[in-house]
Formats: C-alpha cells, structure tokens, sequence
C-alpha cells in the first residue's frame, strides 16, 4: 500500500484497474472513427466534440469504479428522481422544436429522458433481482407498469423516439428475465400485423385528413414519408432523399473522405449529428460502413460476453439490455438513414456528435466494465 | 450477494420451464435478421441502384450556368457615349432559408428602402426564389451582403444608364429589367448589342453558391458597341428648340428632325413629350411615343412642292407660268377649296411661296391620280421605313383608282394623305440634293450610300430650290424661319386636324426645308401638334423652332454660310455671332 501511493506507475494502475481493456480497445476504435468523420462532416465542431467526449469518458470511469450493487442500490432513487424529472418537464419544461424536452437547471438544461435510458434498465434489474427465485406472472405486470409510466410521459413531450428507446431497454430486461412468450408472440403479431398494414394500405392512410389515432401529426408525416419519401421532396421526405442519395452516390470505395458531395455541398442535413451514417457511407463507400458494423459486431460481442458470466441475476439483465441499447440505437439509426425506418431523431451511438447521448452510452460501457469487475472480484 | 452463486439464464425457472435454449438464440437470430438487413439495405444502395443515385447526386450539384454578355455601349457619332452598362446587384431570398429576426429584418428592410410588412409579405410568399430588389448599387449591395443574412442571395447584373437623360430619350430607347431592348435602337439593335451569353459548369451547394468553377462550356460574346448616326449636340439644340416651343404655344406634342442630306444620316431625333430613361416609373404612353416615326399626320401645304416639281419635270409649267386663284375659292364637284385671302394671278413661284391652295390644285388636276400616285410612291409615302423602330408608320395613301377628284385636289395640298414626320423629312432629300432619294440610317456611315432613286431631274431641283428659298424671304410665309447667313429653302403646313373622321379646328403646324440652299446638307422638319398659345399658322409655330435647329446644326458642324450679311448677323445676335464667324474661319 505504501510503497504504491508514491509510486507514479501504481497510481495509473489504479486509475487504470476499472477499465476493461477490451471494451476500452472497441470505444476508442469507434471514438476515433468518429473524430475522423466529424473533421470531415462538421470540422467547426471538433472541439466541442472532444469536450464531450472528454466527460463521457469521465462518466464511465466513475460509473466503472462504482461496484454493480452500489449501482444496483442506486437504481430505485435514479428512478424516482426520472420519473418527478420527467413530470417537472411536462409541468415546466422549456418548448423547442414543436416538443416539450428539455428542463432549465441552473446555467445548463437537461433532458430527463436522456436519463431514462440508463435508470429504466437499472431500476427493473433490482427489482426482479429483488424477486430473484420466485418471478411469476405478477412481477411482469408490475415490471411493465414500471416501464408504461415513465414512457407514457416521455411520449406526451413528445418524444417518439426516445420512449422507443428507452421501451426497448426496459424490455430487454424484462425478455431476458423470462418473460412468458405467451405475451410475447401475440404482441409481436399486433406490431407485424400494424406495421404490414401501414404499408399496404399506406396510400389511403397517409392522406391529409386522416387522422392516426394516439400519434401526432408529424409522427404520421414520418411514417409516410418513409413509404414513400418522393410525395415530398422539399419538406419532410427531404432527409431521407438526401441521406439515400449520399449513401447510394458512395458506392463501394466512396468518394473519398472530404470528397463528399452531399455532405460538403450542404445538401445532406443534420449531417453532424444523426445523419453521419451517411457522410460515412458516401465518403468510404459500403467499405467504410462494413468497418463500422464490424466494430459494433465487437462492442456487441464483448457486452454479451461479459452479461453471461455476470455474477448475478440483476448484473446480467442489467448488462444485457445494455448491449442491447447500443444495437438498437445502431440499428434504428443505420435503418432511419438508409430509409429502413421512419426517421425517429436516434444518433449513431458514439459516432453521432452531441454530449447527452454520449454521455449516456459511455456510462452504459461504464456499467458494462463495472459488471465485468466484479465477476473479477467475486471469488469463483 | 456476489458471494452466492450466480443464476444464470439456464437456471432461471422460468426458462427452464419454456424452452430454454430458444431465448438467446432467438435474440442472436433477431440480431442477425436486423444486420442482414442493414447490409442488405446498404448493398442495394450502394450497389445495385449505384448508378441511379450517384446520377441523382450529380444532378443535385453539377449547374449550368449562364454567363452574360456585357450589352455594347451606344454612342453619338463623336464617340460620347449615350448608353452604358453599370454593374448593379439584385438581391433575391429562398424564402423557406430567410428567417430573419426582427432585428435583421429590420436593418434589411431599412438598406432595401421597403418597410418591415412588405419585406416580411415576400419573405412569406411560400415561393421558393423571390427578389427583394433589384437593380442595387453596388456599395449598397455590398452593405446587405455584408448583414450575412441566411437565405438573401445577391446575383450581378447590369443597369443601363442613359446620361443623355430625356434629351436622347426616343431615339435610343431603354432596355428592361432583364436587360433586353424594349424601345428604340435597344430594341432595333437588340441582337447587336446584346451579344450571346455564354455557358460554363459549376457546382453549386444546396444554399446555390457556387464552389466550384469547372469549366467553359462557350464563352460569352460580348455585345457590340453601336455608333449613332445622331450628332450629340445638334441633338441637344433640336430637343431644347422643341422643348422651348412646346411651352410657348402650349402644343400638345411635338417632333423634330435633322438629317444630313449627303447621306441620309439622321443626325437628331426629338420628340415631345419625352421621358427620363433612368427613371422609368411614372411614365405615360404619351411620353414613349417616337412621334417622327410613329404618328401618321395629315401633312399640309408641304406637300405642295412635290406636285409643283412634278409639273415642272413633265414640262406642264414654268415657275413664271401664271395661275389665276382668283376669286380665292374653287368648287370641285359639290365641295369648295378655298386659300387663306385672295392672292389674285400668281407665278407658279408665287403660288408655293404664299402656299396658295387653289393654285397647286388647278397644276395637280393637270395630272391624271396615277401619276400622282406614282409620286408619292416614289417619294415613298404609305410605306414605312423599316428602320428598326417599333410602330413605325406608314402612313395613308389611298390607291389611285378610289380617287375622286376632289380627294386628288386636296391630296396635292396634304389633305386626305398622311404621312409621318420622318417619311417627310427623307422626301425633302430630293430637294436638297438634285432629286435623288436615298435611304435613311441610324447609325453612322462610313461613306456616301451610293443607292439612291431619282424622282426629279437636277434642274428641275434648282429651279424648285430657288422657289422654296422665297418662301423664308420677305413675301414668304415663313420668313421666321429664316438663318441668318445662310440661304434657307422650305415650305410650311398648316393642317386642321380629323378627329373621328371629321376636321376640328386643331391644327398641325409643321416645317420641313434645307440650308445652305446653294449646295445644301442638311434636311430638318419640325412638327407642333395642336398649339393654342402664340399663334397657329406655321410659319409662326414650326417656322422659329426649324430656324433655330437649322442655325445652330449649320454653326457645330461648321458649314460656310452662303448669304454674306455679316452686319446683321452681328446686330441680331452679338453673343454667338463670333462662333459663327470663327467657323466660317475654319472651314
């Protein structure tokens, strides 16, 4: 102990001992891919990007010193506090862009909902850690009734896709807590069965006038133009034109970084942010784009690794449904700007530029390293 | 809780209860469907549709643009220049970019000199391009670009500037907004002087800057620059006489000419009422019309001199010939033409320098309508001369064979016949130069026209000189129309005016002559539509304004006076008097 305090190389280890090489290894891969792309995408941002990155990396490394029952422990207060957040939003919140999000905090604003996507996986992995060994049928009503308000609050902002969002990452916990596939299979025929009508019958659906029940109007825009982007290419059907274009327009090798057209002639927009899929794509090519899969293939792999051999129950759940936010915001992103998917404002996970969303999925990977840590620490 | 052993997915009992092993390969089944369709999704975009996309993506950047021709520069005869080019700037939005705060739109509106509501009605209009305003000084230009203002563009374009003002107004016109010819030479010129735009390809971002020059497709071909036959400052005196006249008899409207005799250059051309060219806002159509060209008008007694000369080139008469017009009144058929007082037996001389109706009617019926006919045809009379102009006229000339008599009659004194000031001006050529008719130019020529038409023999000409030159002397009926040195020839008209189809008791006062009678040069005619101040009679209306012309024209271009009267010259008008005497030095 001692001898280590003085010790220059003691102290990096201990600063170091939380982090898990591999996953440090995949996030810095993808933070610089990142960093390469925004010179190209966005270069007047750079620095603000490096300030974000700077403190999500912070962000994970207290989450990663921090032991998962601490975490665990954690979990039912950051829930309350999310949940009283998001009804100070609705009662207070500040307008911007047609939807109520963002809360005034002193000198800097915050989105509650943000805070969601970490507390609503936590919160429902103590709880059925707390029913471990006797989860019936009740405890996914209850779960489910934990997952229902704080989302029905998120969509009333409203906020579609973040309430996606942060529905996924509750469901995972509670899918990977068992949940009977009895519920499952119909809901999943519901959704087929929706989702297949809206394109069939998407003519008469998206007419003016018709009104969608329980959606807003641009939610509605969003869908219809995704089944059909050219009834207006001026207005909302623009970024998917756009964004298709540019991906399309790069072909194998693309471009060429900096040589993109869309991007650099301003064409594409929100190029910096949720849109980067597509600088990508048009400057480097389908090449380009495998090399980031590949790396999200990883990440992935990694925080399934590490879920499996959690030590506990909530661990695993926890861990788990973090791996499967980062697929889900990868994979609604890449859909959303290849026209796969209704464009729902879900950033490419640490590629996209904005601090919020980065922070938040460092603070996943801290998780993530902080769940491995302790299957280190817990004897065998 | 670490210490206990761990539950894993296999040991939970739900699972263990529905088929275990079919959760996490499900969920790796789900993931996998998901990326396959990712990189399906991106192989169709990026391989298949490739070409479609890549083609869209050029077609969203790659512009042909059009790069203007400088139109040409106008000038006068001597190289000053009459119209020119300046480059301006207009200021246009995509309105969906333009949202302004206040603020902006504020200044904004306040450089564009438009309020607030109308700069925010056009920002609002839902189009996607519209200008704000166009034709901007540059400096001014500058100053918008210069609020960096999202969605306001500036494009450059060229303003024609006249600096002649209203004096050159008719005769060179004014070009449009988009810089083409609308009247005048701008539009008879317009292929001259436009030139052809060029092409190049650029590319250009989405805002519709350009970034990029790539190449010349065709280079523009700049417009050429035209030189007027007119004569800077004989345009200036003729405007100021007609301008000066125009408010002394309180006329209506009003035209002056000045053609150069030798080559059938129009030397000047004024019009009134005239406009200002540089600013176009309040005009009427009263003031763009190019009366010497577009205004038909019964001519009057000027005509006079044509039948004459043709009596005398057939051998019918001599200018000592004696005509009675007593008792002052004739009838022909059951209509009566009458002179102004009786005059009794004159020579035919006489008869044009009283301008005696009976006495040309009684030389006219001595030829049947077709010869008379063939004369106007000649002198060119009922077709107009192509010069260019728009709404040039003819003018009326009934075919021979609906002539009535008396219509013969009064067509020999310029009644029932009409004609514009300019078909005038360019018949009285055949006076001032031994009978030949040539064709007229606007602009100037490098030699003499060599294509001329004779209509009367040169003595015939002289003989009819020497009649003209009495009508300014004393005994004449336009003695005011007289120049001090020269020997001058001309004839008045004073015409009443149809309205309707029946004579009013408007008149048409007009001058047509030539100077230096001995070897003459120049040709001008002078036209007062309806004067109600200071007389009516043309020798008092259009006479002073033609001898003012006329004077002035002979002393800029330095032409020697033919009539030695030095003394007179002096006691009249001391003040230019010397210049005179120091061209006549000169020449």
């Amino acid at each position: 102990m001692t001898e280590s305090r003085f010790h220059p190389l003691g102290l990096l280890r201990a600063f170091l001992r939380p982090i898990d090489p591999q996953l440090m290894l995949i996030l810095g891969a993808l933070l610089g891919y990142a960093y390469f792309l925004m010179i190209s995408a966005s270069p007047d941002r750079l620095e603000a990007q490096t300030i974000n990155t700077v403190v999500a990396l912070a962000a994970m490394w207290v989450a990663a010193t921090i032991s998962s029952q601490r975490m665990l422990s954690l979990a039912l207060p950051l829930y309350i506090v999310g949940v009283v957040l998001l009804v100070a939003v609705e009662l207070f919140g500040e307008v911007s862009k047609g939807a109520q999000r963002w809360l005034h905090v002193g000198v800097t604003r915050i989105q509650p909902s943000e805070l969601m996507k970490i507390a609503m996986p936590l919160m429902l992995a103590w709880y059925f850690q707390q029913r471990e060994g006797q989860i019936g049928f009740r405890d996914f009503i209850v779960a489910g009734l934990l997952l229902v308000v704080p989302v029905g609050l998120i969509l009333i902002q409203p906020d579609l896709g973040t309430s996606l969002l942060v529905t996924t990452a509750g469901f995972y916990v509670i899918f990977f807590a068992g949940l009977s596939w009895k519920l499952i299979v119909p809901v999943a025929l519901v959704g087929i069965i929706g989702i297949g009508s809206i394109i069939a019958f998407g003519d008469t659906l998206c007419q003016p006038g018709v009104d969608w029940y329980g959606l807003r109007e641009y939610q509605k825009h969003r869908v219809c133009t995704l089944l059909d982007p050219t009834q207006d290419p001026l207005g909302k059907g623009f970024h998917i034109i756009q964004s298709t274009i540019a991906i399309g327009s790069g072909g194998v090798l693309g471009k060429g970084w900096m040589a993109g057209t869309q991007t650099h002639l301003a064409f594409l927009p929100e190029r910096h942010t949720d849109f980067i899929f597509a600088v990508l794509a048009e400057e480097l090519g389908l090449a380009g784009a495998i090399v980031l899969l590949i790396i999200y293939v990883l990440l992935l792999a990694r925080g399934f690794q590490i879920s499996v051999n959690a030590p506990t129950l909530a661990s695993k759940l926890l861990g788990g449904a973090i791996t499967m936010i980062f697929f889900t915001y990868a994979f609604v992103n890449m859909g959303m700007v290849s026209g796969i998917l209704p464009v729902v404002g879900v950033p490419l996970p640490f590629v996209s530029y904005g601090g919020t969303a980065l922070v938040t999925l460092c603070l996943g990977v801290g998780i993530l390293m902080s769940i491995q840590r302790s299957r280190l620490s817990s004897p065998k | 809780m670490s210490k206990q052993r761990p539950v894993t997915f296999n040991h939970n009992p739900l699972l263990k209860r529905e088929l275990p092993a079919w959760r996490p390969r499900f969920v790796l089944l789900a993931l996998l469907g998901c990326s396959l369709a990712l990189v399906g999704r991106a192989a169709y975009l990026q391989g298949i549709n490739n070409a479609f996309l890549q083609a869209k993506g050029e077609s969203r950047y790659a512009r042909v643009i059009e790069v203007p021709a400088t139109r040409g520069r106008i000038t006068d005869r001597n190289g000053d220049m009459l119209a020119v080019s300046t480059p301006v700037r207009s200021v246009w939005a995509i309105p969906a970019d333009a949202k302004l705060e206040p603020a902006d739109a504020r200044r904004l509106a306040a450089l564009l000199e438009m309020n607030v509501a109308e700069l925010n009605d056009r920002l609002s209009s839902g189009r996607d391009f519209v200008y704000l305003k166009r034709q901007l000084s540059p400096d001014l230009a500058e100053r918008i670009a210069a609020l960096k203002l999202p969605g306001i563009h500036q494009q450059q374009e060229y303003r024609r500037y006249y600096p002649g003002g209203e004096v050159t107004a008719h005769m060179l016109g004014f070009t449009g907004v988009e810089d083409k010819g609308q009247e005048g030479i701008e539009l008879a010129y317009e292929k001259i002087l436009a030139g052809a735009p060029g092409s190049r390809r650029v590319i250009k971002d989405r805002r519709g800057q350009i970034v990029e020059d790539v190449e010349s497709i065709r280079p523009p071909r700049e417009g050429e620059d035209v030189v007027l036959s007119m004569d800077g400052k004989i345009q200036y005196l003729a405007y100021t006489a007609l301008r000066d006249a125009m408010q002394e008899h309180k006329a209506k409207a009003g035209a002056a000419v000045v053609l150069d005799a030798r080559t059938g250059e129009v030397l000047a051309l004024a019009n009134a009422p005239t406009y200002n060219p540089n600013n176009r806002s309040n005009l009427t159509g009263a003031q763009l019309r190019n009366r010497a060209f577009t205004d038909a008008f019964e001519p009057g007694s000027v005509m006079k001199p044509f039948i004459v000369g043709m009596a005398l080139e057939r051998g019918k008469v001599k200018p000592t010939t004696v005509v009675d017009t007593a008792p002052g009144r004739m009838t022909i058929g059951t209509a009566t033409i009458s002179d102004s007082h009786r005059m009794g037996a004159l020579t035919v001389a006489e008869v044009i320098q009283k301008s005696s109706n009976i006495g040309t009617v009684k030389i006219a019926l001595q030829f049947t309508p077709d010869e008379m006919w063939h004369l106007f045809e000649q002198l060119g009379f009922g077709a107009p001369l192509n010069l260019g102009f728009p709404g040039e006229t003819g003018g009326r000339v009934r075919p021979a064979k609906t002539w009535r008599p008396i219509e013969q009659a009064t067509m020999s004194y310029g009644h029932g016949i009409s004609m514009s000031l300019i078909q005038i001006a360019r018949a009285y050529m055949v006076f001032a130069r031994d009978g030949e008719l040539i064709p007229l130019s606007l602009t100037k020529l490098d030699g003499l026209p060599s294509n001329g038409r004779r209509v009367f023999s040169p003595q015939t000409v002289k003989e009819m000189r020497a009649m003209l030159e009495t009508v300014t002397e004393a005994g004449g009926t336009a003695t005011r129309a007289n120049v001090a040195g020269y020997r001058v020839g001309g004839k008045t008209g004073t015409a009443l005016k149809i309205e309707g189809g029946v004579y009013t008791k408007k008149y048409v006062a007009s001058f047509v002559g030539f100077a230096p009678a001995s070897n003459p040069r120049l040709v001008v005619a002078v036209m007062i539509d309806e004067p109600t101040a200071g007389g009516y009679y043309a020798g008092t209306v259009a006479g002073p304004v033609f001898s003012r012309i006329m004077e002035g024209s002979l002393r800029t271009l330095g032409i020697a006076p033919d009539k030695p009267l030095a003394p007179l010259q002096l006691a009249r008008k001391p003040g230019e008097a010397t210049p005179a005497t120091q061209a006549r030095e000169n020449m």
